[in-house]
């Protein structure tokens, strides 16, 4: 029988003992793992490109605030090993906004799927994007509700099966690129998990930006999507998005939509620069209230920093 | 003579296949044995061919595996006369 010591010995030229940590493990809380995601699931990898990111982007973890919300991807907060807040249903948005507003300082991420973020929180998405708060979502989207058994999400492709449409999906999907570019965000990028390297670089870009950004992540879910729509495993959904995405940076958002087994368009919608909330927030009030406004003085006197 | 080594931390390994597939110069097999869960964790069959991209590290989305470059003098040195 295999074990951790027998396997670690292994390719090394002299044979002596593997003294090397894996990069992300800095990053994650190692007595929780193995994590719960299935076999062939693709949530652990977006992870690493997060992680990744991190260290590319040289940011403070002390600075650094993750927030979650329900569902498979909402698990993250868990395994990771920063300030992260596992929150309820479909709020990890306004949480996150709580956050940055009471300190204006921390970077606020917002790791969370498709469910909870355009589903049961999709007001908190477009309003969020709208008044373009500094939050970074990264949207694990694997088309399906995954964690409460494979019911129809909005961003599941037409004629999908699911378990509760078993003759398959009629609803058109969120396309949600292009719903967070309607609304005012400031980056949009989408990627697969085949697309690992790109996706850290975005997660890395997002950090430098101000404002609202938003990537989403085509992820695998053998378990329920791939399954039911005779898919196969999570390495036959990698060896599709490795066939059928077409980076295209700039694309327009509105012909990016998903279809069922279609193409996968990926790359770097959007990016612009807008004022975020708390810059028009901070000019509105100095206008109006000029030297009785003490946002600033507050602020430098926050404790919290 | 390798240019990177990989570490398989087998006991978390849920035999995805994502590294052996993607590995680009394909060091990776999935092993005929199985760790304490029933899965088969990958194993190095060409650890010549390494050149410790990590790519299967940044693939595994269990955090099971990572590659590593090894550097140049320490390569030498351990390679000796076998090249």
């Amino acid at each position: 029988m295999l074990n951790i010591l027998d396997n670690r010995l292994d390719n090394r030229p002299d044979n002596t003992p593997d003294d090397t940590v894996n990069p992300v493990e800095q990053f994650l809380r190692s007595d929780r793992m193995p994590h719960i995601w299935c076999p062939g699931c693709g949530i652990g990898t977006t992870v690493n490109s997060f992680a990744h990111a991190l260290i590319e982007s040289k940011i403070d973890l002390q600075s650094l605030a993750l927030v979650s919300g329900i569902g498979c991807t909402g698990r993250v907060a868990g395994y990771v090993k920063l300030d992260s807040f596992h929150t309820t249903h479909g709020r990890a948005i306004p949480f996150a906004t709580g956050l940055k507003l009471a300190n204006p300082k921390l970077n606020v991420v917002v790791y969370s799927g498709d469910g909870d973020l355009s589903a049961i929180g999709g007001n908190h998405l477009i309003h969020a994007a709208r008044r373009n708060i500094d939050l970074k979502v990264i949207c694990v989207n694997n088309l399906i509700y995954a964690m409460t058994g494979g019911q129809t999400a909005p961003t599941t492709p037409s004629h999908a099966t699911t378990s509760t449409n078993p003759y398959g999906t009629f609803e058109p999907a969120f396309n949600l690129p292009h719903l967070v570019e309607a609304a005012g965000a400031v980056y949009v990028a989408r990627w697969t998990t085949f697309h690992v390297r790109q996706l850290a670089r975005s997660i890395s870009e997002a950090f430098q930006k101000k404002g609202f950004s938003f990537i989403e992540v085509i992820s695998p879910c053998p378990t329920l999507y791939q399954r039911r729509n005779k898919m196969g495993d999570g390495l036959d959904a990698m060896k599709y998005y490795k066939e059928k995405s077409k980076v295209k940076h700039g694309a327009p958002t509105s012909e990016v939509g998903l279809t069922l087994n279609g193409e996968i368009v990926v790359g770097k919608f959007v990016d612009r620069d807008r004022p975020d909330y708390q810059t028009m927030m901070r000019a509105q009030y100095v206008e109006t209230l000029g030297e009785r406004y003490l946002g600033d003085e507050v602020e430098t006197e926050c404790v919290c920093g | 003579m390798a240019k990177g080594r990989v570490s398989i931390v087998v006991e978390r390994c849920k035999a995805c296949g994502f590294c052996v597939e993607f590995c680009p110069t394909h060091v990776l097999a999935l092993s005929s044995a199985f760790n304490s869960k029933g899965y088969h964790p990958p194993h190095v069959v060409h650890p010549e061919k390494c050149s410790g991209c990590d790519l299967c590290g940044m693939y595994c989305p269990d955090f099971a595996i990572n590659g590593t470059k090894i550097p140049q003098a320490t390569a030498q040195q351990a390679a000796g006369g076998e090249k």
